[in-house]
Protein backbone atom coordinates (compact mmCIF):
# COMPACT_ATOMS: atom_id res chain seq x y z
CA UNK A 1 0.00 0.00 0.00
CA UNK A 2 3.00 2.26 0.56
CA UNK A 3 3.80 1.85 -3.12
CA UNK A 4 0.25 2.74 -4.17
CA UNK A 5 0.28 5.86 -2.02
CA UNK A 6 3.65 6.84 -3.49
CA UNK A 7 2.30 6.42 -7.02
CA UNK A 8 -0.74 8.56 -6.20
CA UNK A 9 1.49 11.26 -4.73
CA UNK A 10 3.76 11.15 -7.79
CA UNK A 11 0.82 11.25 -10.20
CA UNK A 12 -0.78 14.14 -8.29
CA UNK A 13 2.41 16.21 -8.30
CA UNK A 14 3.02 15.50 -11.98
CA UNK A 15 -0.56 16.38 -12.98
CA UNK A 16 -0.38 19.68 -11.06
CA UNK A 17 3.01 20.63 -12.54
CA UNK A 18 1.87 19.68 -16.03
CA UNK A 19 -1.20 21.90 -15.80
CA UNK A 20 0.96 24.87 -14.85
CA UNK A 21 3.59 24.24 -17.54
CA UNK A 22 1.19 22.80 -20.07
CA UNK A 23 -1.18 25.77 -20.25
CA UNK A 24 1.22 28.40 -21.61
CA UNK A 25 2.77 25.85 -23.98
CA UNK A 26 -0.66 24.76 -25.23
CA UNK A 27 -1.83 28.37 -25.51
CA UNK A 28 1.15 29.25 -27.63
CA UNK A 29 0.82 26.15 -29.80
CA UNK A 30 -2.89 26.77 -30.28
CA UNK A 31 -2.69 30.44 -31.26
CA UNK A 32 0.76 31.06 -32.67
CA UNK A 33 1.09 31.61 -36.40
CA UNK A 34 4.74 30.69 -36.52
CA UNK A 35 5.42 28.69 -39.64
CA UNK A 36 7.77 26.19 -37.96
CA UNK A 37 5.31 25.47 -35.17
CA UNK A 38 4.95 21.90 -36.36
CA UNK A 39 8.51 21.20 -35.21
CA UNK A 40 7.61 22.08 -31.64
CA UNK A 41 4.40 20.09 -31.88
CA UNK A 42 6.48 17.08 -32.87
CA UNK A 43 8.76 17.55 -29.90
CA UNK A 44 5.76 17.72 -27.58
CA UNK A 45 4.38 14.48 -29.04
CA UNK A 46 7.71 12.61 -28.87
CA UNK A 47 7.09 10.87 -25.52
CA UNK A 48 4.00 9.27 -27.09
CA UNK A 49 6.08 7.29 -29.52
CA UNK A 50 9.45 6.91 -27.79
CA UNK A 51 9.79 3.71 -25.80
CA UNK A 52 10.08 4.42 -22.06
CA UNK A 53 13.46 2.69 -22.13
CA UNK A 54 14.79 5.39 -24.46
CA UNK A 55 13.31 8.17 -22.37
CA UNK A 56 14.49 6.54 -19.16
CA UNK A 57 17.96 5.93 -20.55
CA UNK A 58 18.34 9.57 -21.62
CA UNK A 59 16.97 10.72 -18.29
CA UNK A 60 19.45 8.52 -16.42
CA UNK A 61 22.39 9.82 -18.45
CA UNK A 62 21.19 13.44 -18.21
CA UNK A 63 20.80 13.12 -14.44
CA UNK A 64 24.27 11.60 -14.03
CA UNK A 65 27.22 13.69 -12.85
CA UNK A 66 28.39 14.14 -16.43
CA UNK A 67 24.92 15.10 -17.68
CA UNK A 68 23.74 18.72 -17.90
CA UNK A 69 20.82 18.18 -15.55
CA UNK A 70 22.89 16.29 -13.01
CA UNK A 71 25.52 19.02 -12.97
CA UNK A 72 22.93 21.75 -12.46
CA UNK A 73 21.07 19.84 -9.76
CA UNK A 74 24.27 19.02 -7.92
CA UNK A 75 25.33 22.66 -7.97
CA UNK A 76 21.94 23.71 -6.57
CA UNK A 77 21.21 20.99 -4.02
CA UNK A 78 24.48 19.14 -3.46
CA UNK A 79 23.14 15.72 -4.36
CA UNK A 80 22.24 13.74 -7.46
CA UNK A 81 18.82 13.59 -9.06
CA UNK A 82 18.56 9.89 -9.87
CA UNK A 83 17.01 7.63 -7.19
CA UNK A 84 15.09 10.55 -5.64
CA UNK A 85 11.41 11.46 -5.68
CA UNK A 86 12.34 14.74 -7.36
CA UNK A 87 14.06 12.81 -10.13
CA UNK A 88 10.97 10.68 -10.63
CA UNK A 89 8.78 13.80 -10.87
CA UNK A 90 11.06 15.29 -13.48
CA UNK A 91 11.18 12.11 -15.57
CA UNK A 92 7.41 11.67 -15.27
CA UNK A 93 6.71 15.25 -16.32
CA UNK A 94 8.62 14.55 -19.52
CA UNK A 95 6.93 11.21 -19.96
CA UNK A 96 3.38 12.51 -19.49
CA UNK A 97 3.88 15.88 -21.20
CA UNK A 98 1.82 15.18 -24.36
CA UNK A 99 -1.00 13.75 -22.28
CA UNK A 100 -1.47 17.16 -20.69
CA UNK A 101 -0.61 19.44 -23.59
CA UNK A 102 -2.52 17.78 -26.40
CA UNK A 103 -6.01 17.90 -24.82
CA UNK A 104 -5.32 21.52 -23.84
CA UNK A 105 -4.35 22.47 -27.41
CA UNK A 106 -7.43 20.72 -28.77
CA UNK A 107 -9.80 22.53 -26.43
CA UNK A 108 -8.11 25.95 -26.85
CA UNK A 109 -8.37 25.56 -30.60
CA UNK A 110 -12.00 24.59 -30.23
CA UNK A 111 -12.96 27.93 -28.73
CA UNK A 112 -14.95 30.00 -31.24
CA UNK A 113 -12.62 32.67 -32.69
CA UNK A 114 -15.50 35.17 -32.87
CA UNK A 115 -15.75 35.11 -29.08
CA UNK A 116 -12.06 35.98 -28.86
CA UNK A 117 -12.56 38.83 -31.34
CA UNK A 118 -15.55 40.05 -29.38
CA UNK A 119 -13.54 39.97 -26.19
CA UNK A 120 -10.78 41.98 -27.85
CA UNK A 121 -13.22 44.49 -29.31
CA UNK A 122 -14.72 44.98 -25.86
CA UNK A 123 -11.26 45.96 -24.66
CA UNK A 124 -10.06 42.84 -22.85
CA UNK A 125 -6.34 42.08 -23.09
CA UNK A 126 -4.83 38.69 -23.86
CA UNK A 127 -4.63 37.59 -20.22
CA UNK A 128 -8.17 38.68 -19.41
CA UNK A 129 -9.50 36.93 -22.50
CA UNK A 130 -7.67 33.78 -21.48
CA UNK A 131 -9.02 33.69 -17.93
CA UNK A 132 -12.54 34.91 -18.72
CA UNK A 133 -13.25 33.35 -22.12
CA UNK A 134 -10.82 30.64 -23.20
CA UNK A 135 -10.31 28.85 -19.90
CA UNK A 136 -14.00 28.53 -18.89
CA UNK A 137 -14.83 27.23 -22.36
CA UNK A 138 -11.93 24.77 -22.22
CA UNK A 139 -12.72 23.27 -18.85
CA UNK A 140 -13.43 19.76 -20.18
CA UNK A 141 -10.01 19.88 -21.88
CA UNK A 142 -8.37 20.99 -18.66
CA UNK A 143 -10.01 18.17 -16.72
CA UNK A 144 -8.99 15.70 -19.43
CA UNK A 145 -5.40 16.96 -19.35
CA UNK A 146 -5.18 16.68 -15.57
CA UNK A 147 -6.81 13.29 -15.37
CA UNK A 148 -4.90 11.77 -18.29
CA UNK A 149 -1.53 12.93 -17.03
CA UNK A 150 -2.45 11.63 -13.59
CA UNK A 151 -3.52 8.23 -14.97
CA UNK A 152 -0.59 7.96 -17.35
CA UNK A 153 1.89 8.66 -14.55
CA UNK A 154 0.12 6.18 -12.30
CA UNK A 155 0.68 3.48 -14.90
CA UNK A 156 4.26 4.47 -15.64
CA UNK A 157 6.78 1.65 -15.46
CA UNK A 158 9.77 1.77 -17.79
CA UNK A 159 11.00 5.25 -16.98
CA UNK A 160 10.68 4.71 -13.21
CA UNK A 161 12.52 1.42 -13.57
CA UNK A 162 15.36 3.14 -15.40
CA UNK A 163 15.92 6.07 -13.02
CA UNK A 164 14.28 5.02 -9.75
CA UNK A 165 16.54 2.48 -8.08
CA UNK A 166 13.58 0.79 -6.38
CA UNK A 167 13.75 2.49 -2.97
CA UNK A 168 10.81 1.72 -0.70
CA UNK A 169 8.78 4.85 0.00
CA UNK A 170 10.90 6.99 -2.32
CA UNK A 171 10.91 5.50 -5.81
CA UNK A 172 9.18 2.10 -5.53
CA UNK A 173 5.93 2.91 -7.30
CA UNK A 174 3.01 0.53 -7.55
CA UNK A 175 3.92 -0.74 -11.01
CA UNK A 176 7.46 -1.56 -9.85
CA UNK A 177 6.04 -3.24 -6.77
CA UNK A 178 3.78 -5.43 -8.89
CA UNK A 179 6.70 -6.31 -11.14
CA UNK A 180 8.79 -7.29 -8.11
CA UNK A 181 6.03 -9.55 -6.86
CA UNK A 182 5.80 -11.28 -10.23
CA UNK A 183 9.58 -11.66 -10.27
CA UNK A 184 9.49 -13.28 -6.84
CA UNK A 185 6.69 -15.56 -8.06
CA UNK A 186 4.32 -14.02 -5.49
CA UNK A 187 1.43 -14.09 -7.92
CA UNK A 188 -1.28 -13.65 -5.27
CA UNK A 189 0.17 -10.40 -4.00
CA UNK A 190 0.82 -9.19 -7.56
CA UNK A 191 -2.76 -9.96 -8.47
CA UNK A 192 -4.16 -8.05 -5.52
CA UNK A 193 -2.17 -4.89 -6.30
CA UNK A 194 -2.86 -5.20 -10.02
CA UNK A 195 -6.60 -5.35 -9.38
CA UNK A 196 -6.49 -2.23 -7.23
CA UNK A 197 -4.56 -0.40 -9.96
CA UNK A 198 -7.01 -1.63 -12.58
CA UNK A 199 -9.97 -0.35 -10.57
CA UNK A 200 -8.39 3.06 -10.01
CA UNK A 201 -7.40 3.40 -13.66
CA UNK A 202 -10.91 2.50 -14.78
CA UNK A 203 -12.46 5.00 -12.40
CA UNK A 204 -10.12 7.74 -13.51
CA UNK A 205 -10.69 7.12 -17.22
CA UNK A 206 -14.44 7.03 -16.64
CA UNK A 207 -14.16 10.58 -15.33
CA UNK A 208 -12.45 11.68 -18.56
CA UNK A 209 -15.06 10.12 -20.79
CA UNK A 210 -17.94 11.31 -18.62
CA UNK A 211 -16.62 14.87 -18.76
CA UNK A 212 -16.19 14.74 -22.50
CA UNK A 213 -19.65 13.30 -23.02
CA UNK A 214 -20.92 16.00 -20.72
CA UNK A 215 -22.71 13.55 -18.48
CA UNK A 216 -22.60 16.24 -15.84
CA UNK A 217 -22.68 19.71 -17.32
CA UNK A 218 -22.02 22.39 -14.79
CA UNK A 219 -20.76 24.57 -17.64
CA UNK A 220 -23.48 24.63 -20.31
CA UNK A 221 -21.52 26.77 -22.70
CA UNK A 222 -23.14 26.04 -26.00
CA UNK B 1 25.73 -14.04 -19.62
CA UNK B 2 24.75 -12.28 -22.80
CA UNK B 3 28.33 -11.95 -24.03
CA UNK B 4 29.31 -15.47 -23.03
CA UNK B 5 26.17 -16.88 -24.64
CA UNK B 6 26.99 -15.05 -27.86
CA UNK B 7 30.36 -16.75 -28.11
CA UNK B 8 29.04 -20.15 -27.01
CA UNK B 9 26.34 -20.01 -29.68
CA UNK B 10 28.79 -18.97 -32.35
CA UNK B 11 31.14 -21.86 -31.61
CA UNK B 12 28.29 -24.35 -31.38
CA UNK B 13 26.88 -23.16 -34.69
CA UNK B 14 30.25 -23.60 -36.35
CA UNK B 15 30.64 -27.12 -34.94
CA UNK B 16 27.19 -28.50 -35.60
CA UNK B 17 25.43 -26.20 -38.04
CA UNK B 18 22.57 -25.80 -35.62
CA UNK B 19 21.47 -22.22 -35.18
CA UNK B 20 21.00 -20.91 -31.63
CA UNK B 21 18.30 -18.32 -31.06
CA UNK B 22 18.84 -16.76 -27.66
CA UNK B 23 16.39 -14.58 -25.76
CA UNK B 24 17.73 -12.64 -22.79
CA UNK B 25 15.76 -11.48 -19.81
CA UNK B 26 15.11 -12.06 -16.16
CA UNK B 27 14.81 -15.61 -14.88
CA UNK B 28 11.60 -14.79 -13.03
CA UNK B 29 9.92 -13.48 -16.19
CA UNK B 30 10.95 -16.50 -18.21
CA UNK B 31 9.79 -18.83 -15.48
CA UNK B 32 6.33 -17.22 -15.54
CA UNK B 33 6.28 -17.38 -19.33
CA UNK B 34 7.32 -21.02 -19.48
CA UNK B 35 4.69 -21.93 -16.95
CA UNK B 36 2.27 -20.42 -19.43
CA UNK B 37 3.58 -22.34 -22.40
CA UNK B 38 6.37 -20.18 -23.82
CA UNK B 39 8.02 -22.15 -26.66
CA UNK B 40 11.60 -22.38 -25.38
CA UNK B 41 13.86 -25.43 -25.80
CA UNK B 42 16.53 -24.71 -23.27
CA UNK B 43 16.63 -22.45 -20.22
CA UNK B 44 19.78 -20.96 -18.68
CA UNK B 45 19.18 -19.23 -15.38
CA UNK B 46 21.50 -17.23 -13.14
CA UNK B 47 19.59 -18.85 -10.27
CA UNK B 48 19.39 -22.63 -10.37
CA UNK B 49 16.23 -22.43 -8.26
CA UNK B 50 14.14 -21.56 -11.32
CA UNK B 51 15.14 -24.62 -13.36
CA UNK B 52 14.61 -26.67 -10.21
CA UNK B 53 11.10 -25.29 -9.94
CA UNK B 54 10.45 -26.08 -13.60
CA UNK B 55 11.55 -29.63 -12.91
CA UNK B 56 9.29 -29.83 -9.87
CA UNK B 57 6.39 -28.54 -11.96
CA UNK B 58 6.98 -31.35 -14.48
CA UNK B 59 7.79 -28.90 -17.27
CA UNK B 60 11.37 -30.05 -17.80
CA UNK B 61 12.96 -33.03 -19.48
CA UNK B 62 13.98 -35.35 -16.63
CA UNK B 63 17.69 -35.67 -15.93
CA UNK B 64 18.77 -32.57 -17.84
CA UNK B 65 19.25 -30.15 -14.94
CA UNK B 66 22.87 -29.01 -15.06
CA UNK B 67 24.78 -26.50 -12.98
CA UNK B 68 26.76 -24.78 -15.71
CA UNK B 69 28.59 -22.16 -13.71
CA UNK B 70 29.11 -20.34 -10.45
CA UNK B 71 28.78 -16.58 -10.58
CA UNK B 72 31.22 -14.29 -8.83
CA UNK B 73 30.61 -10.76 -7.66
CA UNK B 74 32.94 -7.76 -7.52
CA UNK B 75 32.85 -4.25 -6.16
CA UNK B 76 33.18 -1.99 -9.17
CA UNK B 77 33.87 1.75 -9.45
CA UNK B 78 34.66 3.95 -12.43
CA UNK B 79 38.37 4.43 -13.11
CA UNK B 80 38.24 8.03 -11.87
CA UNK B 81 36.78 7.15 -8.44
CA UNK B 82 38.38 8.91 -5.47
CA UNK B 83 38.91 5.64 -3.60
CA UNK B 84 40.91 2.77 -5.01
CA UNK B 85 38.69 -0.25 -4.61
CA UNK B 86 41.45 -2.66 -5.58
CA UNK B 87 43.39 -1.56 -2.47
CA UNK B 88 40.61 -0.61 -0.08
CA UNK B 89 38.23 -3.53 -0.64
CA UNK B 90 35.17 -3.27 1.59
CA UNK B 91 36.31 0.07 3.05
CA UNK B 92 35.57 1.65 -0.31
CA UNK B 93 31.86 1.42 0.33
CA UNK B 94 32.18 3.27 3.66
CA UNK B 95 34.04 6.17 2.07
CA UNK B 96 32.21 9.52 2.11
CA UNK B 97 32.71 9.97 -1.64
CA UNK B 98 30.51 6.92 -2.23
CA UNK B 99 26.97 8.22 -1.87
CA UNK B 100 25.06 5.51 -3.68
CA UNK B 101 25.88 1.84 -4.15
CA UNK B 102 24.03 -0.06 -6.85
CA UNK B 103 23.19 -3.73 -6.36
CA UNK B 104 20.67 -6.03 -8.00
CA UNK B 105 17.34 -6.40 -6.22
CA UNK B 106 18.03 -8.97 -3.47
CA UNK B 107 14.38 -9.98 -3.39
CA UNK B 108 14.58 -11.85 -6.65
CA UNK B 109 18.01 -11.46 -8.27
CA UNK B 110 20.63 -14.00 -7.16
CA UNK B 111 23.48 -11.50 -7.57
CA UNK B 112 21.62 -9.05 -5.35
CA UNK B 113 21.04 -11.72 -2.73
CA UNK B 114 24.75 -12.59 -2.76
CA UNK B 115 25.69 -8.90 -2.49
CA UNK B 116 23.54 -8.41 0.61
CA UNK B 117 24.83 -11.66 2.17
CA UNK B 118 28.43 -10.57 1.57
CA UNK B 119 27.80 -7.10 3.00
CA UNK B 120 26.30 -8.72 6.09
CA UNK B 121 29.21 -11.11 6.44
CA UNK B 122 31.63 -8.21 6.11
CA UNK B 123 29.72 -6.50 8.92
CA UNK B 124 28.96 -3.32 6.99
CA UNK B 125 25.42 -3.95 5.77
CA UNK B 126 23.81 -1.67 8.36
CA UNK B 127 26.39 1.03 7.71
CA UNK B 128 25.82 1.12 3.95
CA UNK B 129 22.12 0.18 3.81
CA UNK B 130 21.02 3.78 3.29
CA UNK B 131 23.35 4.08 0.31
CA UNK B 132 21.94 1.08 -1.57
CA UNK B 133 19.89 1.49 -4.74
CA UNK B 134 18.41 -1.50 -6.48
CA UNK B 135 18.62 -2.45 -10.13
CA UNK B 136 15.92 -4.68 -11.54
CA UNK B 137 18.71 -7.08 -12.45
CA UNK B 138 22.47 -7.10 -12.26
CA UNK B 139 22.90 -5.39 -15.65
CA UNK B 140 20.77 -2.48 -14.52
CA UNK B 141 22.76 -2.18 -11.32
CA UNK B 142 25.86 -1.98 -13.50
CA UNK B 143 24.19 0.69 -15.63
CA UNK B 144 23.54 2.80 -12.51
CA UNK B 145 27.27 2.89 -11.66
CA UNK B 146 28.48 3.17 -15.21
CA UNK B 147 26.30 6.24 -15.83
CA UNK B 148 27.77 7.79 -12.68
CA UNK B 149 24.45 8.01 -10.84
CA UNK B 150 25.80 5.56 -8.27
CA UNK B 151 29.47 5.84 -7.32
CA UNK B 152 30.03 2.14 -6.68
CA UNK B 153 28.27 -1.09 -7.41
CA UNK B 154 28.37 -4.77 -6.60
CA UNK B 155 28.10 -6.40 -9.99
CA UNK B 156 28.72 -9.75 -11.63
CA UNK B 157 32.31 -10.54 -12.54
CA UNK B 158 31.01 -11.40 -16.01
CA UNK B 159 29.91 -7.77 -16.43
CA UNK B 160 33.04 -6.29 -14.88
CA UNK B 161 35.20 -7.99 -17.52
CA UNK B 162 32.96 -6.89 -20.39
CA UNK B 163 34.32 -4.30 -22.85
CA UNK B 164 32.10 -1.56 -21.40
CA UNK B 165 33.33 -1.99 -17.82
CA UNK B 166 36.77 -3.49 -18.24
CA UNK B 167 38.44 -0.11 -17.69
CA UNK B 168 36.92 0.52 -14.28
CA UNK B 169 38.42 -0.54 -10.98
CA UNK B 170 37.26 -3.71 -9.33
CA UNK B 171 37.78 -5.87 -6.30
CA UNK B 172 36.72 -9.49 -6.23
CA UNK B 173 34.55 -10.35 -3.28
CA UNK B 174 35.91 -13.61 -1.81
CA UNK B 175 33.73 -16.56 -2.74
CA UNK B 176 33.23 -17.66 0.87
CA UNK B 177 31.51 -14.34 1.74
CA UNK B 178 28.20 -15.55 0.33
CA UNK B 179 26.59 -18.83 -0.63
CA UNK B 180 27.57 -19.71 -4.20
CA UNK B 181 25.56 -18.14 -7.02
CA UNK B 182 24.63 -21.41 -8.67
CA UNK B 183 23.54 -21.05 -12.27
CA UNK B 184 21.52 -23.81 -13.83
CA UNK B 185 20.31 -24.93 -17.23
CA UNK B 186 17.54 -27.35 -18.12
CA UNK B 187 15.91 -28.69 -21.29
CA UNK B 188 12.17 -28.17 -21.52
CA UNK B 189 9.85 -31.10 -21.87
CA UNK B 190 7.96 -29.51 -24.76
CA UNK B 191 11.15 -28.49 -26.57
CA UNK B 192 10.59 -28.52 -30.32
CA UNK B 193 14.26 -29.09 -31.04
CA UNK B 194 15.08 -31.38 -28.17
CA UNK B 195 18.08 -33.09 -29.80
CA UNK B 196 19.72 -29.79 -30.69
CA UNK B 197 18.98 -28.45 -27.20
CA UNK B 198 20.61 -31.49 -25.62
CA UNK B 199 23.59 -31.13 -27.96
CA UNK B 200 24.00 -27.49 -27.00
CA UNK B 201 23.89 -28.38 -23.32
CA UNK B 202 26.60 -31.01 -23.96
CA UNK B 203 28.66 -28.36 -25.70
CA UNK B 204 28.36 -26.06 -22.68
CA UNK B 205 29.58 -28.94 -20.52
CA UNK B 206 32.57 -29.63 -22.82
CA UNK B 207 36.07 -28.28 -22.23
CA UNK B 208 35.55 -25.81 -25.05
CA UNK B 209 32.31 -24.55 -23.50
CA UNK B 210 33.84 -24.23 -20.06
CA UNK B 211 36.87 -22.33 -21.35
CA UNK B 212 34.51 -19.86 -22.98
CA UNK B 213 32.50 -19.40 -19.79
CA UNK B 214 35.69 -18.94 -17.81
CA UNK B 215 36.82 -16.25 -20.20
CA UNK B 216 33.70 -14.29 -19.27
CA UNK B 217 34.33 -14.47 -15.54
CA UNK B 218 32.33 -17.57 -14.63
CA UNK B 219 33.67 -20.29 -12.40
CA UNK B 220 32.71 -23.91 -11.87
CA UNK B 221 31.34 -25.82 -8.93
CA UNK B 222 34.45 -27.99 -8.36
CA UNK B 223 36.94 -25.16 -8.40
CA UNK B 224 35.02 -23.02 -5.98
CA UNK B 225 34.60 -25.95 -3.61
CA UNK B 226 38.35 -26.57 -3.67
CA UNK B 227 38.93 -22.94 -2.84
CA UNK B 228 36.67 -23.23 0.16
CA UNK B 229 38.57 -26.22 1.47
CA UNK B 230 41.89 -24.45 1.26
Amino acid sequence: MEALWLSMKLAGCVAAILLVIGMPVAYWLAYSNWRLKFLLESVVALPLVLPPTVLGFYALVAMGPRGPLGKLWFALFGHGLAFTFGGLILASVLYSFPFAVQPLIASFEGVDRRLLDASAVLGAGGARTFWRVILPLSLPGVVTAAVLSFAHTLGEFGVVLMVGGNLAGVTRTVSIDIYDHVQSLEYGEANRMALVLLAISFAVLSVVYAVNRRVWTPWTAK
Amino acid sequence: MKLAMGELSEKFEKQTGNKVNATFGSSGNFFSQMQNGAPFDLFFSADIEYPRKLQAAGLAEPGTLYEYAIGRIVIWTPADAKVDVAKQGWKTLLDASIEKIAIANPEHAPYGRAAVAALQKAGIYEAVKAKLVYGENISQAAQFVQSGNAQAGIVAMSLAVSPAMRHGKRWEIPAQMHSPIEQGAIVLKDAKNKDAALAFLEFVKSADGRTTLMKYGFEFPERTKKEEKR
